[in-house]
């Protein structure tokens, strides 16, 4: 079955300066999603987490520039579509839910015009049709008496059900990939547990792909079937969920996970020394050599390229070398 | 039990949101509604709810930023809300805070020595040389070098400029600090450092922490005993390990079922709780929690269940018990 995303070595570079300056945000970052199955992006802030999925999208800001690889999306190259071409993408096949749904929601306009919006330009809704079917996608994000909310306006309801606006508008389309960045970072947990609780229901009827991008690795355990750890603009390890967090191939994953408090244990923390690297200086050699404990000599000097291993999870580290044999 | 430092007795602060006809006040919020508790020598309190439960405006009432509307704070046996002169200084020397964000904490005006100096120098009559020499200790203390103390807080990342703000805290002989959400502003390798480092000037100074956070597992690491707040009330507090091995409030319960789990397949128990929490200004009657709790009784919606003492040492308030 062809995957319905595949990205292949994007590399998304900021041009700053007037191009004097070089910032590899994103640096050579392959995956795949097929259908129905939801991808973790993991990372720190400033580990090109957010440019990956604003590439895909075609929404980067104007210093930043794709200056490598390929994004497929349904077979199409996204890429090298103009904007006009990608506005019949964005909202229809892939939707972007972000983080704080107070700013991606307008405060000027009812929560009926915005839920619309969607199947207004990209299918022709009108009229009572419209109606029903923002109805139906209010209904289907758990809104209460969807035919009276839809005329509220965003201030007039709270937070999680904010959030839940903006799952609709990303349901709107009828899309096939749903990018969501950090879409629980700002509600309270029991809130948080239902929205997740939901957006897997959802997946559920819908079969819609899905990319999480957290830094908490909880909600990955919780939602996630495969995981692509990010580290300044590279993905370091790739794996599926289980894999991942049973048997971590590369340092800064074991770090990560060690470094999370487990519910009811006073065990002392694993704390990775230092902080993350500034992409505008990236250390020489793999960028996470500063930090690790188990760093070889060839590790300030030389960047690791990707291990395949036999379970099917790659990880970019110089301790696997011998664990793989050269093809 | 060696007396506490810090005791809290049925503390209330409400605010009047509407003033009616001729100034008549019309609606109160309840932020923070008859709240008991008490920190001893050397230990961490977890204070732990949603936004809105009160949590803040608790610290607030203890860093005398606002002033209860009843109830009392002892410090070291005295009560606070008297205090003026030296014995007010004396107090606010003795207990500090630590803010959630070092980016917006920080003036950035400032040199990091100046940030720390800034409490010795209005508390004490330590000259420059040993104010400097104070704030290089501190800076130790907390994991970074003396050499920081000319920089500007800019050049630091987030975890260090939280560990300058740990190192402002310290900088006075410092018995209670108020750890409002310290992690949660801060990169996730970075949360490890600060909770460790915590952990570590506790143990060498004896310090007493209340520790305001939302994430259970970080407040349940780090805590020794833990208090669960829903809108202004403290529903259930227990040691850390006896309220993780067996939450009994069914608030505690569902603030439980919706932690995340630490690895994939770890279902944490069904449960979630329904709705949202209900606005302060019209708050339910009988139990707060009713209208959201899986295992409401009549009696709840009529009578406001009190804090009782249960067999394993903590004290909930639900009338299953």
């Amino acid at each position: 079955m062809a995957p319905v995303l595949e990205v292949s070595g994007l590399q998304t570079h900021f041009f700053t300066f007037g191009g004097a300056r070089v910032v590899k945000a994103v640096d050579g970052v392959s995956f795949s999603l097929g259908d129905g199955e939801t991808l973790g992006l993991v990372g720190e802030s400033g580990s090109g987490k957010t440019t990956t999925c604003l590439s895909i999208v075609g929404l980067l800001p104007r210093a930043a520039r794709i200056v490598g690889g390929r994004v497929l999306f349904e077979g199409d190259e996204l890429t090298r579509m103009s904007q006009r071409e990608l506005r019949r993408v964005r909202g229809r096949r892939i939707a972007v839910m972000l983080q704080d749904p107070m700013a991606s929601l307008n405060p000027l306009f009812t929560i009926f015009r915005q839920v619309a919006e969607p199947a207004f330009f990209h299918q022709q809704m009108r009229g009572r049709t419209l109606r029903a079917r923002v109805q139906q996608l209010l209904k289907a994000v758990r809104i209460p008496s969807p035919e009276w909310r839809m005329r509220d306006y965003p201030h007039q309801m709270s937070g999680g059900m904010r959030q839940r606006i903006v799952g609709a508008i990303a349901l709107a389309g009828g899309p096939k990939l749903v990018i969501a960045d950090e879409p629980t970072t700002n509600l309270d947990v029991t809130i948080q547990a239902q929205y997740l609780d939901l957006l897997k229901d959802i997946q559920r009827e819908t079969g819609v792909a899905l990319i999480f991008v957290t830094h908490n690795l909880g909600i990955v355990a919780k939602m996630c079937d495969r995981v692509a750890v990010m580290y300044a603009g590279k993905i370091i390890e790739q794996a599926s969920v289980r894999e991942l967090f049973d048997d971590p191939k590369h340092p800064y994953t074991r770090a990560l996970l060690g470094s999370v408090p487990k519910l009811g244990s006073k065990e002392p923390l694993y704390s990775i020394a230092g902080q993350p690297p500034n992409p505008a200086s990236l250390p020489p050699g793999c960028p996470f050599h500063p930090r690790c404990r188990e760093a070889l000599p060839r590790c300030a000097s030389v960047d690791p390229p990707d291990f395949h291993l036999g379970d099917g999870s790659v990880a970019r580290c110089w301790l696997l070398d011998d664990a793989v044999a050269r093809p | 039990m060696p007396s506490p430092v810090l005791e809290v007795r049925g503390l209330k602060k409400h605010f009047v949101v509407r003033r009616g006809l001729f100034g008549r006040e019309s609606a109160w919020v309840k932020a923070v509604d008859g709240v008991d508790f008490a920190i001893h020598p050397g230990e961490t309190l977890g204070l732990i709810g949603e936004s809105g439960c009160g949590k803040t405006t608790t610290s607030k009432l203890i860093l005398l930023q606002e002033t209860p509307t009843a109830g009392s704070i002892a410090f070291e046996g005295r009560d606070i809300a008297g205090l003026a002169g030296a014995e007010l200084m004396a107090y606010r020397r003795a207990v500090q805070v630590v803010f959630q964000d070092p980016f917006s904490s920080l003036s950035p005006r400032m040199r990091v020595r100046d940030i720390i100096a800034e409490p010795l120098e209005i508390h004490t009559d330590l000259a420059r040389a040993a104010i400097d020499e104070r704030v290089g200790q501190v800076l130790e203390l907390v994991g970074l070098t003396r050499d920081v103390a000319p920089l500007f807080p800019h050049e630091f990342s987030g975890g260090q400029r939280q560990r300058v703000a740990i190192a402002r805290a310290l900088a006075t002989d410092t018995r209670l600090i108020v750890l409002d959400e310290p992690v949660s502003a801060l990169d996730v390798s970075v949360r490890a450092q600060i909770i460790n480092q915590l952990e570590h000037l506790q143990r060498t100074l004896g310090v007493s922490y209340l520790f305001i956070g939302h994430d259970l597992a970080t407040v349940a690491h780090i805590s020794h005993r833990i208090a669960v707040m829903y809108l202004g009330k403290i529903v259930e507090s227990a040691d850390s390990d006896a309220l993780c091995a067996r939450p009994m409030h069914p608030y505690t319960k569902a603030l439980f079922a919706a932690a995340l789990p630490s690895r994939p397949g770890d279902r944490t128990e069904s449960g979630t709780i329904v709705g949202e929490i209900p606005s302060p200004l019209s708050l339910p009657t009988g139990c707060r929690f009713h209208p959201r709790c899986p295992s409401a009784m009549p009696v709840c919606s009529e009578a406001e269940p009190s804090l009782q003492r249960r067999e394993g040492a903590g004290l909930v308030a639900c009338h299953l018990y």
